[in-house]
């Protein structure tokens, strides 16, 4: 359990780091909070020969509100984003997911950007921000792109942020004073990657669904947006028959692979419970 | 003479510490702050470190092996193969059950992960990258993953080497893969009970194959000093001197040049007691190199290399009368015992204690039958925090006595009552031919009855269910079988099973003792010098217990099995004993009086009727190495070999309840009772601890532990992000109680406990959720009771959706 | 391997040493320091067994480089004792209610609940649970290591109040 031997770069900005990782192609890794990657080394399924480091790049920290978006350094761990007040209020979905993100130790050194960016279905920060209609900013060679969450994910490990990119900061749309909101996790235990999980956002305005979304985590080779089990709820009011078609339709939007976690049928099964669950307690949280 | 000291009696009892308090352990002192000694915290001058180069393949032939690129890179000392280790005869070892198995692989591997060559190098970061540069050239072969096809005529044959043999150590086979053919009780006599039933039941029991993962994996640090021909041998050993023995017997160094000492030990619950491929070879390494060496394995290694547990696949089947008093008792096991015979029993017994089976129940005629056979997995068979095949043997009974109870209608606390062994029985012969100890299982039952209020539960249940929700209670009333064991019926590559005790008291009244025992945990540090303490009224704060040295400690056969208190505890009690019947002659000299003139008081002797006329211990001490009486000889010591007269039945009575989510199959463990009964309680604090880790250990194994494979033989799950080791988030809470039915035969009274929650957890959580679901027809439910098979079972009766 | 130039204040002190880049903080600490008390169980960063404080955050040193601890303070359970050497709160906490048994969890245990404490003076028993679910222990079942940390909390809380 031992990495293979790397050159070591600490590079002092965005700019410099993505110089280096022109440099090395291939062979450059860039590592966040390292609690993907470092294991993934220790068992030689990684073996980058040139580690950069972002850990010395002092403008990917920040939380902050700008007009009516929500804007999150690549580098806020997710200990940042438990502690965050800024957030708290404005968008306390993240601080749900947070806490069901690994555990203590590792909260304080995983990152939002690299949750987002490393394209493991598992991780559960892209299904949130699906929901949210987040956006990632990239900065490559060519300078600066911005790719939705929704469009980013194309295969487990494979995203739209090509090898010399790196995710800078994420824009989050507020949600609405007063959004209902649930991320619901079904795991094996504290630590665990989702057997199935579901986050729903929505917004209601006298009794009536005026938005919502709904995103899977870990029942597919990405993130799933299931803009139909969303648009299915708007306009309604969220009655059990109509969450009864959401549910549906993320059940038939999940593709899960079987695993130690439970054969495909029952984690299909679990995200529509997961949605199920989530749309609920989000109903039940929303004010309007 | 006259003791000056003005205390009362209680503030003496209180002073010496001895048995019955909480003491607080001697050995937290240094694990609080980081001083504990483990194995990978042990480093030599000069010590270089080794490590496997593993198969990926389960069952596939070598073609060749290039050691080359490996060994020329920096850092890199020597890589080894089986090759190297034939002219030495290294290459294969035997097994603790009469087989032999391979150190390194030697033209086949037989499941994956096997060692197959062994890198040495500077540091673990070269010696990583030597691991990688090996080239090994495999010709893959069919794997055998299912021991049910393993006895079928087209079966791949495993194991060439012994192919030819009729024998392979415990008995005639009848097969390439089968290893031995094991069956004890009345067949007739079971027979005949089962055909004049009025009720029979049958249920196929699947124990899975699980693992002991202690925190801390096993290693070693082998180091031979050439000069004077001796080896030192560190490592995680549970029993230390069987290591050295074995060490002699295979590697013809002769045992008083091996020293093997066992430090301190991050856990072990059965994982610790083999002797591995890792041991061997770094053994050998150091003799080639001349430096010590270490090796120290991964979780991934650990997990699916150095012995699993259980992986039985069992039938069991109860016959009874139309009240559900059990008649007759049939099982038949089929035991997976991987590639090699390398399960740890003691050597007689090839499927250990399993004919436990009949329980805490007073069950006429059993019969037993037990099939070993070879598949390509890892091999091993330990017994996972319980005595050998307790757990199988226990759960079998357990999950049976409710599939009866189900079928005549009877209530699962009440169909326990009608059939467990009465006290006045005890002790108490089983038609298996075990004899009890000592019991009250009544008692037990009824305590944790009312403490729980079981009959609000069950009415709690019935709401629930009319409602459709999904509520289980489940018991466990088992019966251990610890201690092993009376050389008559135990004993390890011919050595009986005693343990033993040696006790040195210097002149100032303080003591030191040391035991062929080691702890990992358990705290023998503090409750060995308890009991010590009690028996020569020396404070245990003045007594220091000393284990896992071979050069100091007196041969005994380690610790698993709960055998630490009712065999080394009891050679501890017999030294002390002795000690004190020579310092009663002392105290008789030094007080001018017969020997008989003396009573014990705590601390003292007294001389009969002239309480002001005493000796204590301290004082005795002094003199035994300043003035003794004639014809005997100075100083205070003893040492005593103990073998035990009968083993020790420790009981318990759990109650579990478990409330099911049928949508996701979750199940949450609402409230544990354990009710253990341990005999006389030497260390209540400690007891309570060792019942609150087993009961985890427990709740992790009937919850989700598991190691599977697929068809290709590849281990699944064998990393912790798979591998449920519960946190404490899902552990639940326990709650614990207590009866004492001290052991007759035990000189105090005492019969272990650290393996009882185990034995008895897993069942009673178990229990549980099957009886969830019994109202609803289902008898079994396969574990682990992870949410998907919980669900499944939700699915097959309409009611996951 | 070449060999980078590593400092880093562990314990109060200062400590420079040579790392090759891949060199693990664990084994930094361990093999180079010679600081034992912080232990290797999973490799995978699931047991917190190598669990240390690391600029006030509770950190698993098994996934971490020592490079990327370049400048940083740095305690482990041997720098968790009171300036006069006497056991701290929770050590002390651990003893008493037995909140321990190999031993080998308890490093990281402890200074996984000293930066809980730090955050939380006065946690729940869920709150307890939730903060140490990083560090896995084979042998306590957790009971008495909730009891050990609430220990610690109610005598640092004790100790707050009376020099208040």
């Amino acid at each position: 359990m031992i990495p293979g031997a790397f050159e070591y770069h600490r590079p002092g900005s965005v700019d410099e780091a993505v110089t280096l990782l022109t440099q090395h192609g291939d062979e450059g890794r860039v590592v966040a909070g390292g609690h993907s990657l470092i294991p993934m080394m220790k068992l030689r399924l990684a073996v980058p020969t040139h580690l950069i480091d972002l850990g010395s790049v002092a403008d990917l920290k920040d939380i902050k509100a700008v007009g009516p978006v929500i804007e999150i350094g690549a580098m806020t761990t997710q200990h940042d984003l438990i502690a965050s007040d800024l957030l708290a209020g404005a968008c306390p979905i993240l601080r749900e997911v947070a806490l069901t993100i690994a555990d203590p130790q590792v909260r304080y050194c995983g990152t939002v950007g690299g949750n987002v960016a490393n394209g493991d279905p598992g991780n559960d920060m892209p299904a949130v921000m699906q929901c949210l209609d987040a956006s990632f900013l990239l900065r490559g060679p060519k300078g600066d792109r911005q790719v939705t969450a929704r469009a980013f994910y194309e295969a487990a490990y494979f995203t739209a942020r090509a090898d010399d990119e790196i995710l800078t900061s994420i824009s989050i749309p507020a949600p609405a004073t007063g959004h209902g909101y649930a991320y619901e996790k079904l795991k094996r235990k504290v630590g665990d990657y989702a057997i199935a999980a579901a986050a729903v956002v929505l917004t209601m305005e006298g009794g009536t669904c005026k938005n919502a979304a709904v995103a899977l985590t870990n029942v597919g080779d990405t993130p799933i947006y299931v803009e139909a089990a969303g648009t299915s709820l708007v306009g309604t009011p969220v009655d059990d028959g109509v969450i009864a078609k959401a549910v549906a339709a993320a059940k038939a939007a999940a593709q899960p692979a079987a695993d130690m976690r439970g054969p495909k049928e029952y984690r299909a099964h679990a995200a529509g419970v997961m949605v199920d669950r989530a749309i609920k307690r989000a109903l039940a949280r929303a004010k309007g | 003479m006259s003791d000056t000291t003005e205390m009362t009696l209680e503030q003496r009892e209180a002073t010496i510490g001895g048995i019955g308090c909480s003491r607080r352990r001697k050995e937290d002192i240094r694990f609080i702050q980081g001083k504990g000694n483990y194995v990978d915290d042990v480093k030599l001058p000069g010590q270089v470190f080794g490590d496997f180069v593993r198969s990926p393949h389960a069952h596939a032939r070598i073609k060749s092996i290039d050691t080359e690129k490996s060994k020329a890179l920096p850092g890199v000392l020597a890589v080894l193969t089986a090759d190297d280790l034939k002219p030495l005869n290294l290459h294969w070892m035997p097994t603790l059950a009469g087989d032999s198995q391979a150190v390194l692989a030697d033209e086949k591997v037989h499941f994956q992960n096997q060692e197959v060559a062994f890198v040495i190098g500077e540091d673990r970061y070269a010696v990583s990258d030597g691991v990688q540069a090996v080239e090994v050239d495999y010709e893959d072969l069919p794997a055998l993953v299912d021991p049910k096809r393993a006895l079928a005529k087209d079966a791949p044959v495993l194991r060439e080497d012994v192919a030819a043999k009729d024998n392979v150590g415990q008995g005639p086979r009848k097969h390439p893969n089968h290893i031995f053919t094991w069956d004890i009780g009345d067949k007739g006599e079971t027979d005949q009970a089962f055909s004049g039933a009025a009720v029979t039941v049958k249920e196929e029991i699947f124990y899975h194959r699980v693992h002991p993962c202690p925190l801390e994996p096993c290693g070693c640090v082998a180091s031979m000093d050439k000069i004077k021909g001796e080896l030192t041998l560190y490592g995680t050993f549970q029993a230390p001197h069987v290591i050295r023995t074995v060490v002699s017997l295979i590697s013809g160094l002769p045992e008083h040049k091996i020293r093997v000492i066992a430090p301190d030990i991050g856990g072990g619950f059965g994982n610790k007691v083999g002797a591995y491929a890792g041991y061997v070879c770094a053994t050998v390494a150091t003799i080639v190199l001349g430096r010590p060496v270490k090796w120290v394995e991964s979780r991934i290694d650990n997990l699916s290399t150095t012995s699993f547990a259980r992986d039985y696949h069992m039938t069991g089947e109860l016959a009874a009368d139309k009240d559900g008093r059990i008649t007759g008792l049939r099982v038949n096991v089929l035991a997976d015992h991987g590639a090699f015979n390398s399960h740890a029993q003691p050597s007689k017994w090839p499927a250990g204690f399993f004919n436990i089976v009949t329980g805490s129940y007073d069950i006429p005629a059993a019969y037993v039958s037990v099939d070993g056979v070879y598949t390509n997995k890892a091999p091993g068979g330990v017994a996972y925090r319980c005595s050998f095949r307790v757990t199988e043997a226990s759960y079998l009974i357990e999950r049976m006595i409710d599939v009866l109870a189900q079928k005549v209608g009877v209530d699962k606390a009440e169909i326990r009552l009608r059939n467990f062994v009465k006290p006045e029985q005890f002790p108490y012969k089983s038609c298996l031919d075990w004899e009890y100890d000592s019991g009250d299982y009544h008692t037990a039952l009824n305590k944790v009855l009312d403490a729980v209020g079981y009959k609000a539960l069950r009415e709690e249940q019935a709401e629930k269910r009319k409602r459709g929700e999904l509520m289980g209670i489940g018991f466990a009333t088992f019966t251990e079988i610890v201690g092993a064991g009376p050389s008559r019926n135990c004993d390890i590559l011919g050595i009986g099973m005693f343990d033993s005790c040696e006790i040195r008291i210097h002149p100032t009244g303080s003591a030191v003792a040391r035991l062929g025992t080691k702890s990992q945990g358990q705290g023998h540090e503090t409750t060995y010098a308890q009991i010590i303490a009690t028996e020569l009224g020396l404070p245990s704060d003045d007594i220091t217990v000393e284990e896992g040295d071979t050069d100091t400690a007196p041969y005994g056969l380690g610790t698993y099995g709960s055998r630490s208190t009712p065999v080394a505890g009891a050679a501890a009690a017999q030294a002390a004993r002795k000690i004190r019947a020579k310092a009663q002659k002392i105290a008789a000299h030094m007080l001018e009086v017969a020997e008989g003139d003396l009573e014990w008081e705590i601390d003292r002797f007294k001389v009969k009727g002239l309480p002001e006329k005493t000796a204590t211990m301290k004082q005795i001490a002094f003199a035994a190495y300043q003035s003794v009486p004639e014809g005997l000889e100075p100083g205070l010591e003893a040492v005593n070999y103990y073998d035990p007269p009968n083993f020790t039945y420790p009981f318990g009575a759990y109650l579990c309840v478990v409330d099911v989510d049928r949508l996701t199959g979750e199940v949450k463990v609402r409230r544990f009772y354990a009710l253990d009964d341990c005999g006389t309680r030497i260390n209540p604090m400690i007891i309570e601890g060792q019942v609150h880790g087993g009961l985890a250990e427990a709740f992790g194994i009937a919850m989700g532990q598991e190691l599977t494979f697929d068809e290709n033989g590849n281990i699944q799950g064998a990393s912790l992000m798979d591998y449920f080791l519960p946190t404490a988030v899902e552990t639940p809470v326990w709650e614990t109680d207590h009866t004492v039915t001290p052991s007759p035969h035990h000189p105090i009274g005492a019969k272990g406990v650290g393996e009882s929650p185990n034995v008895g957890g897993v069942s009673a959580i178990s229990n549980a959720v099957v009886d969830a679901f019994a109202h609803l027809g289902v008898t079994h439910m396969p574990m682990p009771h992870t949410p998907w098979r919980v669900w499944k079972q939700c699915e097959a009766l309409g009611i996951g959706e | 391997m070449n060999k980078t130039a590593v400092k880093m204040t562990v314990n109060g002190q200062a400590v420079e040493g040579k790392a090759e880049p891949r060199l693990l903080l664990i084994h930094f600490l361990r093999d180079e320091l010679g600081l034992t008390g912080p232990h290797v169980g999973c490799e995978t960063s699931h047991c917190g067994a190598c669990t240390v404080d690391l600029d006030g955050k509770s950190v698993k040193s098994c996934t971490v480089f020592a490079v990327q601890a370049e400048g940083a303070n740095i305690t482990t359970v041997e720098g968790m004792a009171n300036a006069d050497g006497s056991l701290s709160a929770l050590q002390e906490g651990f003893m008493q209610e037995h909140g321990l048994q190999c031993g080998y969890c308890t490093p990281g245990m402890i200074m996984r609940a000293h930066r809980l404490l730090q955050e939380n003076p006065n946690p729940s028993e869920a709150e307890i649970r939730m903060g140490i679910a990083g560090n896995l222990c084979r042998c306590t079942g957790y009971q008495n290591i909730v009891k050990a940390v609430r220990y610690a909390a109610d005598k640092l809380n004790g100790q707050r109040e009376a020099a208040e």
